[in-house]
């Protein structure tokens, strides 16, 4: 990608009390490129997320977005900016229906009171657009399945028209075919021109629909590699930190049983 | 059935469709089949409340053939209004999922404060009231407060009002523990004896034609913009039935009353309240997030809803509502006293909001269930009374009746759960 990044972490650290969470991190997100996040278990993959989204004020470092240096210090910082987050627990109002979901906090208003036929029929557009299939945008959430609701969640953080979405394990509790379509989803915020930001585990998912990885290994950059021209394998050395690693050494040892 | 198969999600092809556009395209047949998925998902509505009504009023019609009077139904509109509007305030805390065990307590300390407030202190008795209901905001507010702010649980935290607020109760009504309030200001409005219109007949069918007109006009408005909007909108023959609905209820109601003496005010007052009230928890945005806080707390602070700024003006909306319940309830004995704190005003109003269809678990419910389960209510109380049963008996069933309730709320949740829907 040649354009400037839409966001960019330079330097990023972060530390809570004794834990330095966050050492001299550097991420860049382009307009339509899907970045998978990747690291394992406290890497510290939330906490850059969450520093992304406000929730935890970086400590040095600088965050660029669109080539201007911006401070992040509280959730609304970045949603004015375009930052939109899907967290894990999805925190969606079971009672509600799919419309008022998608508007909570957000409501369109005619002379002062709710206009839900503004609100249907935008959520319509958006869902078509999106291809997102659901029986019905007045059903309560309740009524939905889990891929349903990981993709109404996605849809809701679109409303605000941002420029990134950072998705945190988003097919982490879904089936397969659940799976796929919000991986289809993903494939749409890119064609829309959005940066992404997917953290996952599922090296599957990773390679069906990130452009680039970056790896995350004990809150230090550890690589970032284009999809496309990476095998799995150095992938997982890099998360793990070694070429010698748990995964090498199975696969050694299945080879010399196979022989 | 054809329009089954265009309903299942799985089979459908495309792009979000609404399922009832399909559904109601078939008219009347068509919303009917979708009301029997409905029962059987678990979304009962008011259906049982109202086979329990006429359940109910065919009992004690056989009891008694004097039951299905004129005099009986202006009795049950004119004494379910008090507790009524306890309920309504009610009807805020549960669909956040609370409870305010304090609106008994607060409408006995109202009626002393405006009594003492109105007769000792010879107080302009309009600005009484004003004072009154502030009173009750404020108190209100601080159970919100201590709830939301501190942590307190709300079941607690209104416990220990409905003891500290009787206890000022009985400290203002000192020692002769009862003030008889002057036959003025809105005591008077509230009095058995103060019709709309002064009783003329016409007052009840000019209400009547006034709620089936603003039904009909309201749905019809409504179904243009949708269908101009292109989104699905009821079809003319829902929007018919359901003023049909309404003129049997709302003129029967009128003619019924006014062969006794026409609609008392305290029941207009009461059904404005309600409209308004209704007007506020699904129209507007305040009620909209009054609904997501009772369905997740979690995602409405992510919304950038203010949960604690919700929970202490529900809270306040509750207290100022037991405040005019207390006004309303005094009114009915034109005085102030002891039993003005009855903890069975408490019960009554709990027991309405929940047997009129609001659930006890928060983000479902609507205040017309504060109208529904008193009529429940009264039409018991005054059945048993003719039949001359004593208080005793009166609890007993009242309490049944609300275990039967709340059975049919925790149940209905279970099929939803079980059908996905909760
Ligand atoms: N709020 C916090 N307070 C203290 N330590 C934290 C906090 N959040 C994360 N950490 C620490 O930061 C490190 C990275 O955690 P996290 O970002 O959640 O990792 P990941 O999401 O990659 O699994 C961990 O050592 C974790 O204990
Ligand atoms: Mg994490």
């Amino acid at each position: 990608m040649t354009s400037a990044p839409v966001l960019a972490l330079r330097g990023v650290s972060k530390r809570f009390g004794a834990v330095q969470a966050l050492t001299d991190v550097e991420l860049e997100v382009h307009a339509g490129e899907v970045v998978a996040l990747v690291g394992d278990n406290g890497a510290g993959k939330s906490t850059l997320v969450k520093t992304i989204a406000g929730v935890h004020p970086i400590d040095d470092g600088q965050i660029e977005w669109e080539g201007r240096p911006v401070h992040i210090n509280r959730p609304q910082d970045a949603q004015h900016l375009g930052v939109a987050t899907v967290y894990q627990d999805l925190a969606l109002c079971d009672n509600l229906d799919v419309v008022n979901n998608l508007f909570l906090g957000r409501e369109l208003k005619r002379r002062g009171t709710l206009d839900e036929v503004a609100m249907e029929q935008k959520a319509r557009e958006l869902l078509d657009t999106l291809s997102i299939r659901i029986p019905s945008v007045r059903i309560p959430i309740a009524s939905l399945s889990g891929g349903q609701r990981q993709v109404v969640a996605i849809a809701r953080s679109l409303i605000g028209e941002p420029k990134i979405v950072i998705l945190d394990e988003p097919t982490a509790a879904l089936g397969v075919e659940q799976t796929a379509q919000v991986l289809d989803l993903v494939e749409r915020l890119r064609e829309r021109g959005l940066g992404v930001i997917l953290i996952s585990h599922n090296m599957a998912d990773v390679r069906a629909v990130a452009d680039t990885v970056a790896v995350l290994r004990l809150g230090k950059n550890n690589g970032t590699f284009p999809v496309q021209q990476t095998t799995q394998e150095t992938i997982i050395a890099a998360i793990t930190g070694a070429t010698e690693n748990a995964v090498t050494r199975r696969a050694a040892r299945t080879a010399e049983a196979a022989k | 059935m054809s329009n089954d198969t265009k309903t299942t999600p799985n089979t459908m092809p495309g792009p979000a469709v609404d399922p009832r556009l399909l559904q109601r395209e078939s008219g009347l047949s068509g919303y009917l089949t979708e009301f029997v998925r409905k029962v059987r998902g678990g979304d009962l509505g008011s259906l049982p409340v109202i086979i329990g009504l006429i359940v109910i009023w065919l009992v004690f019609s056989l009891n008694d053939d004097k039951y299905f009077a004129a005099s009986t139904a202006e009795f049950i509109a004119y004494y379910m209004v008090g507790i009524g509007l306890l309920a309504v305030g009610l009807v805020f805390v549960l669909l956040l999922g609370e409870i305010d065990l304090s609106v008994g307590a607060v409408s006995g300390l109202a009626a002393a404060v405006y009594a003492v407030l109105s007769v000792n202190d010879h107080v302009d008795p309009w600005l009484a009231v004003l004072l009154t209901l502030l009173t009750g905001t404020a108190i209100g507010a601080l159970h919100g407060f201590v709830f939301a702010k501190i942590g307190v649980p709300a079941f607690i935290v209104t416990l220990a009002g409905f003891l500290a607020w009787q206890g000022v109760m009985l400290w203002l009504l000192g020692n002769s523990g009862t003030i008889n309030l002057d036959d003025k200001g809105l005591n008077h409005f509230l009095s058995g004896n103060s019709y709309f219109l002064g009783g003329d007949i016409s007052g009840a069918y000019i209400l009547a034609v006034l709620a089936v007109a603003s039904l009909l006009f309201g749905g019809f408005s409504e179904q243009r913009r949708r269908r101009s909007a292109g989104v699905p909108f009821k079809p003319t023959s829902e929007l018919v039935l359901r003023a049909a609905l309404l003129a049997i209820g709302a003129f029967g109601a009128a003619y019924v009353l006014n062969q006794a003496s026409g609609v008392p005010n305290a029941l207009v007052l009461f059904l404005a309240l309600l409209i308004i009230c209704d007007f506020v928890l699904r129209r507007t945005s305040y009620g909209r997030k009054i609904f997501a806080v009772g369905g997740n707390i979690e995602a409405s602070r992510r919304a950038g809803i203010s949960v604690p700024a919700i929970r202490i003006s529900v809270y306040a909306i509750s207290g100022t509502f037991a405040a005019l319940g207390g006004l309303a309830i005094a009114a009915t004995t034109n005085a102030a006293g002891q039993a003005g704190g009855d903890p069975n005003n408490l019960m009554m109003a709990i027991a309405a909001a929940v047997i009129g269809g609001t659930s006890l678990f928060g983000g479902r419910g609507r205040v017309w269930s504060a109208l529904l389960g008193m009529l429940v209510i009264e039409s018991i109380n005054a059945g048993l009374y003719m039949l001359g049963l004593t208080l005793d008996i009166q609890y007993m069933i009242t309490g049944g009746v609300l275990l039967a309730a709340v059975v049919v709320d925790s149940l209905s949740r279970r099929t939803q759960k079980s059908s996905g829907r909760a």
